[in-house]
């Protein structure tokens, strides 16, 4: 199990600064995903009206969320499925594996799913003797390197070519050492193969979902690789991983998603195979599973409705504010300690662990609001992280010179105009970071952003050195605390 | 029970019991009717523009396009394109009757079995539902004479589409897929280019876990 390290975010962030590969990585890829998007919004129109629709898609459902969820049992059992209707990550875990044991399974194929990521599905498939093999292209090296994703869209963001071809090298030790990987068409191929014959092995193919339809049954997934598609449609037996939030009233609601989805996530007009899955094989098919098993998981969903961070479960998991961030875009994924980096995971990750876990994890954020300004579903991600930092305020654990410096921060924050002018003037004494650069080399990330955020209390350990400590007294345990 | 413990926290936080039935009806209602939100107009055009727009958008997504004006010209153009990609003259065929009806007999050198694709398969001919104009994607339903794997397994995958069955946003597939079919089918597949990845480098690369290569063959038969 990967065990959280969201409490070490500051030496987390410093480490990342100073990897010579990470950098690498975050330079070339940043840009790109920015451009991209921006050419496929400029090639809507209508994109800005889009995202008002999905947010009001979203907003219904979630204010009809309890009758949702029963009509879309009731589709799901009507055409041959099972809906696994599960409290928290112990209970989806125990879920996957029965179904997993009584269908007899030896390997398990699976799909990119961030629930499962969530829910650390592989170690507890594996530590019951079930081997689960990633498919996703980035899923399936970072399973070979035993880490968490660094991107919820593209989960080795932080990795080079010298770093597949390493990894390819030590674990595909069957095929000749001397083998030469020239271009990233080599290292596809190799996986293709690789997992070609997974795919056709499997007893068990878990796959996630991007939606599920209450009015028809069914489950979604959006994917280029078509590694999803081969995962849910070869093995006997489907599992979808599901949180509450994916749900969606009708294809029509759906459809309208995914217009924003793709072009929010990765500058595609469309991803290469959307695909709809409504239960079981059906009687004439010559393909399909045999079985279809929707493990529908809480894990702290329901605790944040109706509360300050309600909104957040309108998040579609496009990735398009890390994309955008200049936080993330300095120090990686990695920094963040869990599955969801990002602005989108400093908001989610206090809600899923604890503010007591992740509760500074606001804090890592220079509130410029590109986040919110690029969000499909309209998610106001900088007031959403501005409640914990109120929360963690309320709770006294910060710091008090911390706690002075939020004031000022407060006060500045109900004034846009004069915040404005202070961080002209000065920035670097508040540690604030301009508004509009991208690029922390110039600006005093590693100086001042820090010092303004982990400022030594006035006697005893620090806010961070207290986390720590506890963590390691293992107060706290990951994936269930709501 | 967790259901009903998810159901009732669900209910707390949104501060009130299950719902009243007026609302149940409205929200069944809303269900029945399916409205459709705003389409973007890039689709909204006469249906000969609609069919360049589709090909378009399927080469801008590295597939590829053959325009035959009739169902009698499509075993040429299949046995054109496998000889131009240097591919192999058999394949594996949806057993659909559309594609059944095709003379392949006029092109005795095709080999062809029907069914479902096997790993061995190089090149799958499969029936497309519908076509959709606004990005350039195919609606495959699963269906006994319409198999998913053919989808997905071979390198190659070759996929018969009627321009009458094009149309312009997904919406208008959605409506034609419940008139013809009744309900939703167990696989629906929307297919937009050859299977790609990004992940290595966030560079793209084609030819991932599905099909390296996507070939439309357009019969014009919509006047
Ligand atoms: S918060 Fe918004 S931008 Fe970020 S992943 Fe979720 S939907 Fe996308």
């Amino acid at each position: 199990m990967h065990v959280s390290t969201a409490p070490a975010f500051k030496a987390n962030a410093h480490q990342a600064l100073a990897n010579p590969g990470l950098q690498k990585a975050l330079a070339r890829s940043g840009p790109s995903f920015i451009a991209r998007r921006a050419a496929a919004v400029a090639g809507l129109p209508e994109f800005e009206q889009l995202r008002d629709t999905a947010r009001d898609i979203k907003n219904h459902t979630l204010a009809n969320l309890d009758f949702y969820l029963e009509e879309y049992e009731r589709n799901v059992l009507a055409s041959g499925g099972k809906v696994h209707w599960c409290a928290d990550a112990d209970a989806a875990r125990a879920a996957v594996l029965e179904i997993c044991q009584k269908a007899g399974a030896r390997t398990v194929t699976k799909g990119k799913s961030m629930i499962g990521e969530e829910i650390s599905i592989n170690h507890h498939l594996e530590a019951h003797g079930i081997t689960p093999i990633e498919t996703d292209l980035g899923e399936y090296i970072i399973q070979l390197r035993d880490e968490l994703p660094s991107h919820i869209i593209a989960p080795a963001f932080h990795l080079n070519m010298e770093d597949w071809e390493e990894a390819f090298r030590k674990s595909h030790t069957d095929l000749p050492a001397d083998r030469v990987f020239n271009e990233r068409r080599d290292i596809l191929t190799e996986a293709r193969t690789k997992l070609r014959s997974a795919f056709l092995q499997a007893d068990v193919g878990i796959t996630g979902a991007n939606f599920l339809i209450a009015a028809t049954g069914s489950s979604v997934i959006v994917t280029n690789e078509g590694n999803g598609d081969l995962t849910q449609t070869l093995p006997r037996v489907h599992i979808v991983l599901a949180s509450l939030e994916k749900m969606v009233p009708t294809i029509e609601d759906c459809t309208s998603l995914l217009r924003v989805l793709a072009r929010s996530a990765t500058g595609q007009d469309f991803s290469v195979y959307t695909t709809f899955s409504t239960g079981a094989r059906r009687p004439g098919d010559l393909d399909g599973p045999e079985e279809y098993h929707v493990v529908l998981i809480d894990n702290g969903r329901s605790a944040m409705i109706g509360t300050e961070f309600h909104d957040m479960l309108r998040c579609i998991r496009c990735a398009a504010c890390m994309n955008h961030c200049p936080v993330y875009g300095a120090v990686g994924g990695h920094a963040y300690g869990w599955v969801y980096p990002g602005p989108m995971g400093s908001v989610l990750t206090p809600g899923l662990l604890g503010v007591d876990q992740a509760g500074h994890l606001p804090n890592a954020s220079t509130f410029c609001g590109k986040c919110e300004s690029v969000c499909p579903v309209r998610i106001p991600l900088p007031k959403l992280m501005r409640h914990w930092r109120e929360r963690e305020f309320e709770r006294h654990l910060t710091p008090a010179v911390m706690r002075t410096n939020l004031a000022i921060w407060a006060w500045f924050a109900r004034r846009p105009q004069m915040y404005r002018m202070a961080t002209g003037i000065a920035a670097r004494a508040l540690g604030w970071l301009g508004r509009k650069k991208r690029s922390f080399k110039s600006l005093p990330f590693a100086g001042g952003w820090t010092e303004g955020r982990d400022l030594p209390a006035p006697e005893g350990e620090t806010f961070f050195a207290r986390y720590a400590r506890e963590q390691r007294q293992g107060l706290h345990r990951q994936g269930h605390n709501r | 029970m967790s259901r009903d413990a998810i159901l009732n926290a669900v209910r707390r936080g949104l501060k009130r019991g299950p719902l009243p039935a007026d609302q149940i009806a409205m929200l069944r209602g809303r269900m029945e009717l399916h409205p459709r939100h705003l389409i973007p107009a890039r689709s909204r055009l006469p249906h000969p523009e609609q069919v360049d727009l589709f090909v378009r958008n399927v080469e801008k997504e590295f597939g590829s396009v053959a325009r035959v004006p009739d169902l009698d010209s499509v075993p040429a153009a299949v046995a054109d394109f496998l000889a131009a990609q240097n591919l192999p003259t058999s394949f594996v065929m949806a057993p659909h009757p559309e594609l059944r009806a095709v003379p392949w007999s006029n092109r005795p050198l095709l080999t062809i079995r029907e069914g479902r694709a096997q790993a061995t398969d190089q090149v799958s001919m499969q029936h497309a539902f519908a076509g959709i104009a606004e990005t350039g994607t195919l609606m495959l339903p699963s269906a006994p004479e319409r198999p998913t794997t053919l989808n997905l397994l071979a390198d190659t995958e070759i996929v018969l589409l009627r321009a009458s069955r094009l149309v312009g946003a997904y919406e208008e597939a959605w409506d034609r897929l419940r008139a013809d079919m009744g309900g939703m089918p167990r696989n629906v597949m929307l297919v937009t280019g050859p299977s790609r990845s990004a992940d290595i480098e966030q560079t793209l690369e084609l030819g991932a876990h599905g099909p390296r290569q996507l070939h439309v063959v357009l019969v014009e038969d919509a006047g």
